[in-house]
Formats: structure tokens, C-alpha cells, sequence
């Protein structure tokens, strides 16, 4: 019943919005019946694509991909509960169009939030799993998307089950303020918990993850991994490069550069995720206590 | 005085004014007691309706202000028997965070801040109290001593942001700020917070996760600087103003949002216009706070903090009937 759901969704499947990674070109893919890579130019069908996970056959460059696409991409069979699928925004600030804004993004996406949270299974092992959506306003943290992820990570405790997130954000929600900023800290917090009571989160940061999310609880993994290609970091490029007035190298922020860096343990292909992600947990399930 | 801000010129002026006839009377002898008074009068008036009605950008400007005491002069004044204590033991020191312990009426506490400098110089060595990764993991080490060592910990927060730079992502600025989230989070000893100036998004909140979040009167605090919000809203930096009245960064603002738990009065004018009556109040409220917090259990310290950021946000819920 609920794959009807992802299903019927999957038209949004070929459209990305163009503002999801600002820094970095133009990588949607257009509406139609063939795709040309954004990196290698080669062309592909659009159905071959979406069955290649989005990953082009040829130079193997990641098309951003949707919440809806990542949960059938990643839960055994696509089954998945969501949590909170009601919870949406208010207007805490009062702030000029924001709702507006949100309520067309909700439209365009089919989506009421920046993420989707509820549980499924990998590789048969249940887990609680959040994945965000960078065409909902950037991905961007406010209340809503703070509170569900403080909801899936208290789930993941109640449950003993691990919990697995996909982000993909431009950091914390300008329009409510700090608010946004606060759920930093309680998402935080909750993670804190989960890791004193030996819970495993296993963090995966896809393009783009950036500001106030990753300086929150996309760092935090007991396993930080990230997709090729993916930008990562704390602040913009454009505002490093007015700061230190200089260009920056290309492959500045990018998840091979965090990598060889120290700040994550692999840079895991999207065809990849699923079986690495099975590894991980099959190992924890051998725990002694269990 | 250089550094008179915009807003306060006329009341300036006219204190200039009274100072010149002042000198008159003493070297000239012509008695202009009645204009001075007369003129006194109307600089009181003035006072009021200058600094009694502050707007949000005029509060930016005083939080900015290159006199306002920074985290040692509230150490030196506050504090004693202080010690400064340095480096991450991973990397290096960074000047922008300062921290050590010291006693607050006796009882040993831990004290960090960071920290900005007074003249250019200074704030060029300070890195204008933009802290690189170093600065927090340095932070978070005297925050987990303290712990250890059972010494409640007092933050100071004044940064414009953490430094965005290039050995500052390539050391983790992100993981750095991230840490300290979840660690102070989890810490078993009393921890204070107060907003003394800017309060600059994630770079502020990687020292303010405490048990007590205070607020001075004139300081702000903000996901993002009202520069960079008009930037990003107009694409034109210079409607700051517009941003800082939009985004609701003031100390009130931020008690209404249920945010923030005390604001700290500021003498008339700002911190910056009397330093020690600024350190007395400061210390009235550490000593307040502090005193109440001695009486609870670390658990007790533990859970408070973690419901206290838990309740943080305001949302709805609605079932999108045509989309189900």
C-alpha cells in the first residue's frame, strides 16, 4: 500500500529543482525521455538511468536524487512506515513569504517537509531511517525537520533499532530564525543519547551537505560515509572565497576531499550503499550483548 | 570619541557642548550655570529617547561596538585566582577562544569565551573572534576537565561566526562544531551561557548548549548575520537593517521565542559606556543562576538541558488529505 504511494510519486522522479545545489552546475535531469551527464555529456534514457539509481553508465557522475527514490533505493522492497508524515511548518517569524514558498514546495515535490522519517529493513536488519530532500526549500533545517529527526532518533532508542540518515541540505532554514538554529542542538542532543545507550547512527552525506547541517547531526555518525562528488562543508564556497580573497580549488568540499582529509570513512558509490550499509549492520548485529 | 556610533551623535554633540561652556565658566569666569543646567536637562531627555527606544540594528551596532567588554575583562573582573589554560592537544591554540579556571565567589568553575580584541592589531591576532576548529576542540577539552573535576563551566558568546576558511574545512569546522553539540549535551556539571555580543549561528551555539541561556540586554543572536540574510533575500547586503528587523535576534525576541531564560541589563547606552557597573551586573546574574543550579544532580543537570533544547520549535500537524 504504501509503495502505491512511492509509485504514483514517481513522476516528480525526473524533476529536480535547478536551485538544489547552488554551488555547483546545473545537474537535473530534464523532464524527458533521454538525460544528457551534466560531467561526461554522454546520453542516456531516462528510464535506464532511474534503473542505474541515477548514476551515469558511462562516468559514473551522481544525479541528485529524491527522498521517495532514496527509500525505494535503500529499504528492503521499498516497504517503508513513515513517521510524522502530517507534521508542516508554521510561520514563527512572521517572515515575508515564507509560507508561500513552502506550501509551492510541498506541491512541487509531493513532499510536506525537507525529510522524510519512519523505518523499513535493509538486507532483512530493521532500522529507523530519515532522508532528506534538497528540492524542499534546499533541504534546509527549520522546526519541522529538527523535531522529526528528534522523533526518528527517539523512535530509534525506544525500538533498539539503528538509525540511518541521508542528508542533503544547505544547512539550517533562514525564515525561522533561531529556531533553526536551535535544532542543531536538540537534534544533537538526541544523538548524544542514542550514543550513550551504544545506539549506531550511521550518517551519509549526499550533494549538497552544508551550514548548520553539517555541523550538526550529518557529522555525527558512528560512520560518516558520502556519496562521489558530493560538496560537504561548513561554509559556502562563495563566502570563503570573498573571506580569503582567492579562488578555491575545484575539488574543494567535495566528498573525495573530505576524504582525504580524515573527515569520513568512505565515499560510498550509490550502487554500492545498499550492500555497505548491510555489512555495517550485519556486523553490529554480532555484538555480544545481543 | 571615535567610536560613537551614528545613532548617538546628537546626544554627543550636546555633551561637548556642555563640557565647552563648562570650561568657559572656569577659565573666563562668565557664569553660564542656568544654560548648563538648561542644557543638561535636554541631554537627559535626549538619553532617554535614544537609548530607551533602541531598534534591532541600533542593538547590532552596541553588540559590535569595538569597546564593548570582551570575555577577559569579564574574567579579570569577575574572576579570581583565574587561570588561562591552552591548546586542543590535537592541533594548535586559537587565540579567537580563550578558557581557563578560576573561582566565582569561591566556588572553582570552568570559564571559556571567545574572545575579540580591542584595536585592529588585537583583532587581527584574535582572528576577530572567529574561531577555527582548534578553538572548539580546545573548548571542548576544559568543558570535559570540568566535567571530570565536577566545576560548573560559564561560556561567554561573542563571535561574528566560525571562521569560514580553507584549513578550517580542511580540519573539520563542521565535526568540530557538531562535537561540541552532542558532547555539552551530555556534560554532568552546571553549564551557563550568556550572549555578550554577537551571537553568530552555529559558530555561537558550539559553546551554548547550557543549562542557563542568558542574553545581554543589547547583544543578538542569529542564524545568520543580518548582512548575509539581506544578501540572500535582496541580494544586496547594504538592506542589513530591513534583515536585523525581520529575523527576530534580539534579547527580547529571543526570551518571547521561549529561547533564552534572563535577559542582562546593560547600563544606559551599552556595556561599553561603564565597564565594571556592566561586570557587576554580569556577575549578580552568574552568582543567581549558578546558585540555583549547585542544588541539582547531575542527572537532574543532564535531563534539564536535554528537554530544555527538546522543546525548542514551533510546528503544526495536518493530514494533506489529496495527497494520501
Amino acid at each position: 500500500m504504501l509503495r502505491d504511494i512511492f509509485s504514483k510519486r514517481r513522476k516528480y522522479a525526473t524533476i529536480t529543482n535547478p536551485s538544489s545545489s547552488p554551488s555547483t552546475e546545473k545537474k537535473e535531469i530534464p523532464e524527458g525521455l533521454m538525460v544528457k551527464c551534466n560531467q561526461c555529456g554522454a546520453i542516456s534514457y531516462t528510464k535506464e538511468l532511474e534503473k542505474n539509481l541515477k548514476v551515469c553508465p558511462s562516468c559514473g557522475f551522481h544525479f541528485s536524487m529524491n527522498a521517495f527514490e532514496r527509500v525505494l533505493a535503500t529499504l528492503d522492497d521499498g516497504h517503508f512506515f513513515e513517521y510524522d508524515s502530517e507534521m508542516i511548518s508554521v510561520d514563527p517569524l512572521s517572515f515575508p513569504d515564507y509560507l508561500e514558498k513552502v506550501e509551492k514546495d510541498r506541491e512541487k515535490t509531493g513532499l510536506n517537509e525537507a525529510v522524510l522519517t519512519g523505518e523499513g529493513t535493509i538486507m532483512g536488519y530493521p532500522v529507523v531511517l530519515g532522508v532528506m530532500d534538497s528540492r524542499f526549500r534546499m533541504g534546509s533545517m527549520g522546526s519541522v525537520v529538527g523535531e522529526k529527526i528528534y522523533l526518528a532518533i527517539e523512535k530509534a532508542m525506544a525500538k533498539k533499532y539503528p538509525f540511518i540518515l541521508f542528508s542533503a541540505s544547505g544547512g539550517a532554514r533562514m525564515q525561522e530564525g533561531v529556531l533553526s538554529l536551535m535544532q542543531m542542538a536538540k537534534t544533537s542532543a538526541a544523538l548524544a543519547r542514542l550514543s550513550e545507550q551504544k545506539g549506531l547512527f550511521i550518517s551519509i552525506m549526499t550533494n549538497p551537505t552544508t551550514g548548520g547541517v553539517s555541523a550538526s547531526f550529518a557529522s555525527l555518525g558512528d560512520y560518516n560515509l558520502a556519496e562521489p562528488g558530493a560538496l560537504i562543508g561548513f561554509a559556502g564556497r562563495r563566502i570563503i572565497e570573498q573571506t580569503i580573497r582567492q579562488e578555491l580549488p575545484k575539488d574543494f568540499q567535495t566528498a573525495e576531499f573530505l576524504l582525504q582529509h580524515g573527515q569520513l570513512d568512505m565515499v560510498v558509490n550509490r550502487k554500492e550503499m545498499k550492500n555497505v550499509l548491510g555489512k555495517i549492520l550485519s556486523i553490529h548485529s554480532n555484538r555480544g550483548d545481543e | 570619541m571615535p567610536n560613537d556610533l551614528q545613532f548617538e551623535k546628537p546626544l554627543v554633540e550636546l555633551k561637548a557642548k556642555i563640557a565647552e561652556l563648562r570650561k568657559f565658566t572656569e577659565e573666563k569666569g562668565i557664569d553660564f550655570t542656568e544654560e548648563i543646567s538648561k542644557l543638561e536637562e535636554k541631554a537627559r531627555n535626549l538619553q532617554k529617547e535614544i537609548y530607551g527606544n533602541l531598534t534591532p540594528w541600533q542593538r547590532v551596532q552596541i553588540a559590535r561596538h569595538p569597546e564593548r567588554p570582551t570575555t577577559l575583562d569579564y574574567i579579570k573582573h569577575i574572576f579570581t585566582d583565574f587561570l588561562e589554560l591552552h591548546g586542543d592537544r590535537l592541533f594548535g591554540d586559537d587565540p579567537a577562544i580563550v578558557g581557563g579556571i578560576g573561582r566565582l565567589e569561591n566556588q572553582p568553575v570552568t570559564v571559556i569565551g571567545h574572545q575579540k580584541g580591542k584595536d585592529t592589531k588585537d583583532n587581527i591576532a584574535r582572528n576577530f573572534g572567529m574561531p577555527h576548529p582548534e578553538g572548539y576542540r580546545k573548548a571542548l577539552r576544559l568543558m570535559k576537565q570540568a566535567d571530570k573535576f565536577n566545576r560548573p563551566i560559564i561560556c561567554f558568546i561573542n563571535t561574528p561566526g566560525a571562521y569560514p576558511g580553507i584549513a578550517a574545512e580542511e580540519r573539520g569546522q563542521s565535526e568540530a562544531i557538531a562535537r561540541n553539540l552532542l558532547e555539552m549535551a551530555a556534560l554532568t556539571v552546571p553549564v551557563i551561557c550568556v550572549v555578550t555580543g554577537e551571537g553568530g549561528s552555529g559558530g555561537a551555539l558550539a559553546l551554548g548548549i547550557g543549562n542557563r541561556l542568558l542574553m545581554m540586554e543589547n547583544s543578538f543572536y542569529s542564524v545568520i548575520s543580518p548582512e548575509g540574510a539581506a544578501a540572500l533575500l535582496w541580494k544586496d547586503a547594504s538592506l542589513a537593517q530591513r534583515a536585523a528587523e525581520h529575523m527576530k535576534i534580539t534579547a527580547k525576541d529571543l526570551l518571547e521565542l521561549g529561547v533564552i531564560d534572563e535577559i542582562i541589563p546593560e547600563p544606559m547606552g551599552g556595556a561599553q559606556k561603564d565597564i565594571e557597573k556592566q561586570c557587576q551586573f554580569m556577575k549578580e546574574a552568574l552568582v543567581n543562576n549558578l546558585k540555583k543550579l549547585n542544588e541539582k544532580s547531575g542527572e537532574q543537570l543532564k535531563e534539564e538541558r536535554y528537554q530544555k533544547f527538546a522543546k525548542i520549535g514551533e510546528y503544526t500537524t495536518f493530514v494533506h488529505s489529496s495527497n494520501i
